[in-house]
């Protein structure tokens, strides 16, 4: 059972990272705009994309493969920095303050617009470019060969997840983040320029999405659907932690992976399943999530 | 009263267009089927609830067809629609238990959660449901009678545009009624509802139920129209689809989601045959109508009056 288990946890724990890379953003975004970004996947493969195609010119220009690695985060910061604070000018801004229903309505709208380009720009076929896992080879651990780069995976959600927590409690931009979060109009009061911490937390969002887009393409690269499948599973495991909270987005990124490797386990068929009932049970004991905590209701 | 002129502008617009194209026949079922689904969807949205699922219930009714068929020999029209609204009316009533206690994002992504459990099942178990093939749904029979294909597509094609003036007047009915009213009210002040002492959650349900309903008497009319049924039609773009429907149709009245239904698939239609970035067309046509139209479509084709519901 041991042999068994322990390379499922570990891909199921890989895969996780990937899906709370996606989720945290999607998350810290909803707690800085209040905003749900139902397109927040497609940054997660158009960072896809981006980095196969990237990876695949290093790759046919002969340039030495260790720079496939640094093509994966480029790649990742590029799409950050060009569509982030485009959109979060031209569509994502003017949904502020409005209801929820017309903040769902024109992200599912943007998300229409994206995934059509994307398929205009890259067409229906998959992209492959797997040369960071053949770099980093495999190791043996207990009689078990796992691949290093899924191992490198996880460890890297991990650190990113504690960066991403020292960077908003110990940085300058950090520290004016959490203080919009808590109050946007004691903040606007005091001097901050909230409209430039709204693009600077939606370019964060998008950079660590497309980043995990760029992480998934050596393992498993990347077709089309690739946007709206992420998409679901980063609201399961937003909604698990509790909207708005990154520790949240953690804990249920790997209470997934966990219901995941038990459902591979015993019962194969309900994979896919997994992530929506654990979502369902959370809510129906705490209907704000993992961490999240009921809001006060105006009369 | 403006709903009279309405249904039968519309009869006529319908009928005479199949006389002039008879191919449009197909297209026009197909989205009456749809219409009838995002009016569910903006049923919900009068009460200020957004769901991202409700596709699961145009595909529960689209299935329960199949499977009436299938597994039960089934064939009579009337019975396969009778048993799909009867079936996708107890999910909705099953679900809605559960979903109606939540409000804003945490509704609209339980119902996401939800109609992804079921797309998931109705993939994986290929024994049961025919996997991500979907199964095959014969041509019904009409009261006894075996018709072939083309006469019964004539038929649906008269049958659905009976159900949505059906589904019209009486959704008409219910959103004047104190039931109705009570519906809107929830999206203006629910705290007050409470103090009035009229059961929020007993409302929405009610809400939930009739709008999972009319999906899948929507789902049964698709099934039988396109001759199968797959998972898809449960995924949650498919939902997100709906929705769109009803809001750029318009949510003010019953006409919108038709209206809104018959001008995508038109436009689906004509635009296939000139370019394949059928989504991006959509969704700027959704970004548009929200922005500039708020009334959605059917503001151009019923003028706004003083006393319209926003």
């Amino acid at each position: 059972m041991f042999e068994t288990i322990v390379p499922l946890l570990i891909d199921g724990l890989a895969n996780a990272a990937l899906i709370f890379l996606v989720a945290v953003g999607l998350t810290l975004v909803f707690s800085v705009l209040r905003v749900l970004n139902v397109a927040h996947g497609s940054f997660y493969s158009i960072g896809a994309y981006a980095a196969a195609s990237l990876g695949l010119w290093v790759v046919g220009a002969g340039l030495p493969g260790w720079l496939t690695f640094v093509s994966l985060v480029l790649s990742a910061a590029l799409v950050a920095v060009i569509v982030g604070p485009v959109i979060e000018r031209t569509l994502i801004r003017w949904t502020y303050g409005k209801s929820e229903a017309v903040q769902i309505l024109v992200t599912f709208g943007l998300f229409l617009i994206l995934e059509d380009l994307q398929r205009i720009v890259f067409g229906v076929d998959s992209f492959y470019e797997d040369t960071p896992v053949q770099l980093l080879g495999s190791i043996e651990i207990g009689g078990v060969v796992y691949l290093t780069y899924q191992l490198v995976l996880i460890l890297l959600a991990a650190a990113l997840f504690v960066g991403l927590k020292l960077f908003i409690g110990h940085t300058r931009i950090g520290k004016l983040i959490a203080a919009v979060v808590a109050d946007r109009e004691i903040s606007q009061a005091m001097g901050i320029n909230t409209n430039r911490v709204f693009m600077i937390a939606f370019s964060l969002g998008v950079f660590l999405a497309a980043l995990g887009g760029a992480l998934t393409v050596p393992q498993a690269g990347v077709s089309p659907g690739l946007g709206a499948d992420t998409m679901v599973l980063a609201f399961a495991v937003a909604a698990i932690g509790g909207l708005g909270k990154i520790e949240g987005a953690a804990v249920a990124a790997v209470i997934v992976a966990l219901a995941r490797v038990l459902t591979i386990y015993f019962a194969p068929e309900l994979d896919a399943v997994a992530p929506y009932l654990v979502m369902l049970l959370v809510l129906l004991v705490r209907p704000y999530g993992l961490f999240g905590s009921a809001t006060t209701r105006k009369i | 009263m403006p709903l009279l002129p309405l249904a039968g502008g519309a009869i006529i617009a319908l009928v005479a267009a199949t006389f002039a194209f008879p191919w449009l026949e197909f297209v026009l079922t197909l989205a009456i089927a749809k219409g009838l689904a995002a009016l569910g969807v903006a049923i919900l949205l009068r009460g200020g609830l957004i769901s991202i699922g409700h596709a699961m219930f145009f595909a529960i009714g689209a299935y329960a067809t199949a499977f009436a068929m299938r597994d039960f020999g089934i064939t009579d029209v009337f019975a396969l629609i009778l048993i799909s609204a009867v079936i996708s009316l107890a999910a909705g009533l099953l679900i809605g238990v559960y979903v109606v206690r939540y409000r804003a994002i945490f509704f609209a992504m339980l119902n996401l959660a939800i109609s992804m459990v079921l797309f998931s099942l109705l993939s994986k178990f290929y024994g049961v449901t025919g996997g991500t093939d979907g199964l095959r749904v014969g041509t019904p029979t009409v009261l006894g009678m075996v018709l072939e294909a083309k006469a019964v597509a004539t038929f649906l094609f008269y049958a659905s545009i009976a159900a949505m003036v059906l589904a019209g007047f009486a959704v008409n009915a219910y959103f004047k009624s104190p039931l109705g009213e009570a519906l809107s009210a929830v999206h203006t002040n629910e705290i007050r509802l409470e103090y009035l002492g009229i059961p929020v959650r007993g409302v929405l349900l009610i809400a939930y139920g009739l709008s999972a309903l009319l999906a899948g008497i929507g789902g049964t009319f698709a099934a039988m129209t396109i001759g199968h049924v797959l998972p898809d039609m449960a995924y949650w773009t498919d939902s997100g689809h709906l929705v769109l429907v009803a809001v750029l149709g318009g949510i003010s009245g019953i006409g919108g989601p038709f209206v809104g239904a018959v001008f995508l698939e038109l436009v689906h239609t004509l635009a296939a045959g000139v370019t394949d970035a059928w989504n991006m067309i959509v969704g700027t046509a959704l970004l548009g109508v929200i922005f500039f139209m708020p009334k959605g479509l059917i503001g151009f084709i019923r003028p706004a009056k003083k006393g319209d519901a926003a």
